[in-house]
């Protein structure tokens, strides 16, 4: 007696591995996407009889692999296929393939997979989409619902997406370090952007597209079971459980966003923080620091202060400079005048920001920082010119609400002044 | 005579729990928890975090790697429970318990949740 959320689960967390291992079978998407089905459907009806397999995921490439190459022949001629009580019995066969099927090839496959959907040809949002079918195995109507479009547009885009990776010719040769180390790099990346595609919505939309965030952390540990010892690899999962950590404080019941400093502490999660800080902890071992890393290290020291103003704005700072060597851009810069602002005070922080008008002249968060700098200073007039210009350059109303916040309060004060 | 009790599980599976799920099952252990320790009878309960944040000393070598111990040919025979800073202090006091007994490897695994339970007797 296995229950059927179990079942769903393992499916679930089998199918990286199990797809990926019959797209090496098969060469196809399609047909290693087809032949997974097939073997869930005789899952679903198996494991309750005769109990989970030792290990799912060779259980299903065993059988997936057999339904694929009987749809083949079928397609030939028309064979019966094995009946039931022969795939019932595949406890000795199982264990011999889990035993070939050792971590390295295991980890070639997913990571062919992964690299597969981030083929530089295809569009952010197509590459995001495409990973979210093929590798966790969303349903279209999610990813659509995920995107704000429609069921067909979405099935379009896929199958586009689709059409253009099977002309790509991906080598299904295990790769070389350099290659699997690109591999990864562009992986991570893709990665990423799947988890920001989530957390960058509104209020809201947060409920929809939080399963993009689930998703892009099931894939960094996934990852990181396959490649334990990358520390990027540690503060790319470690940044998105630290972030995704504040998701319940991060708007109010009005659907406001909440500003760091203002968040409920107590509606964080502090499972996810333990592990996201241990992840950093873990990766600073390596000593060799990375774009992630960083950003998680600035993460974990928000999530570790009990209160806002236990932050250790100074450590940040430290940390803003390391990524501005690492990664220079002027949004990184931006980031860091937060923090300045905090150590050395408003004036260091325009000082820092001046620079970058040209660059970030466009750019919402440029006006609303420095509206906030200049009024820390005193500097009403300019702050008031400062906040105009955000709000109409905010990208959501939950930003542009934001700003108004800052306003009113700043004409609640000249009123009462 | 003191038991332990090692559970396992698909890692995998359970880190997908949504917070709801998560939640739901430790409500319901906490009810047996409760009854454990009015009866005398829980010591400390702990939840380790995912295997993924685990990192191994093997004694002999003194090697320290990345990822749980996965080896299958030595056995479970004991555990600590230390308090640290950070996780070079951790493998700074695996390696010292390792002189004090070579041989074997030591997994260090940050914990999720430690219950203290009560003193048992």
């Amino acid at each position: 007696m296995t229950d059927l959320a179990w079942i769903d689960g393992a499916l679930t967390s089998a199918r990286p591995q199990a797809v990926s291992a019959l797209l090496r079978y098969f060469r196809d998407l399609d047909a290693a996407e087809e032949a997974f089905q097939n073997a869930c459907i005789r899952a679903l009806k198996n494991w309750p009889q005769n109990g989970p397999p030792r290990d799912p995921a060779a259980w299903l490439i065993m059988v997936g692999r057999n339904a694929g190459i009987d749809q083949m022949r079928r397609g030939k001629k028309q064979t019966a296929l094995p009946d039931e009580a022969a795939i019932s019995d595949l406890e000795d066969a199982e264990a011999a393939i889990a035993e070939r099927l050792d971590g390295a090839q295991y980890r070639d496959d997913i990571l062919r997979l992964l690299f597969i959907c981030c083929h530089p040809d295809l569009p952010a949002t197509q590459q995001i989409a495409l990973a979210l079918r093929i590798v966790s195995g969303l349903s279209v109507k999610q990813i659509a619902r995920a995107f704000l479009v429609g069921e067909a547009a979405m099935e379009q885009r896929i199958t586009r997406a689709k059409a253009r990776i099977a002309k790509a010719d991906v080598a299904f040769e295990a790769p070389g370090p350099v290659e699997r180390a690109e591999r990864l790099g562009a992986v991570a990346a893709m990665i990423y952007l799947v988890f920001n595609e989530g957390y960058s919505a509104g209020a809201e939309d947060a409920g929809h597209r939080a399963p993009l965030c689930e998703e892009a952390i099931r894939l960094a540990r996934l990852l990181l079971v396959l490649f334990p010892a990358e520390p990027e690899i540690m503060g790319l999962a470690a940044l998105m459980l630290l972030t995704e950590a504040r998701r319940p404080a991060r708007f109010n019941a009005a659907g406001e966003a909440v500003l760091l400093e203002d968040q409920d502490r107590g509606l964080w999660r502090p499972k996810m923080i333990a592990e996201g800080m241990a992840l950093v902890d873990k990766a600073m071992r390596h000593r060799r620091p990375g774009p992630y890393q960083v950003q998680a290290a600035i993460a974990a020291l928000h999530g570790q202060a009990r209160c806002a103003q236990e932050t250790d704005w100074a450590q940040i700072d430290l940390l803003y400079a390391t990524l501005e060597r690492l990664q220079p851009s002027p949004v990184t810069t931006l980031n860091r005048a937060v923090a300045v602002a905090k150590v050395r005070g408003p004036e260091a922080a325009l000082a820092m920001i001046a620079p970058l008008a040209d660059a970030l002249g466009g750019y919402f968060h440029f006006h609303g920082a420095r509206g906030a700098f200049l009024l820390q200073t005193g500097r009403k007039g300019e702050a008031r010119e400062a906040f105009d210009r955000a709000i109409a350059l905010a990208n959501t109303a939950a930003e542009a609400a934001h700003i108004r916040m800052h306003l009113d309060r700043l004409m609640r004060e000249s009123a009462g002044a | 005579m003191h038991y332990a009790i090692l559970c396992y599980n698909s890692e995998a599976v359970v880190t997908s729990w949504t917070k709801e799920e998560d939640d739901a099952v430790m409500a319901k252990l906490h009810v047996v928890h409760e009854r454990l320790e009015k009866a005398g009878k829980l010591g400390p309960s702990i939840r380790l975090l995912p295997t993924t944040t685990a990192t191994t000393l093997f004694k002999q070598k003194d090697l320290v790697i990345d990822g749980p111990y996965a080896e299958t040919k030595e056995q479970l025979l004991g555990f600590y429970v230390i308090d640290c800073a950070d996780l070079d202090e951790a493998v700074a006091i695996a390696r010292e318990l390792g002189v004090a007994n070579p041989g074997g490897a030591y997994e260090i695994r940050p914990m999720a949740l430690f219950l203290p339970g009560v003193p048992l007797s």
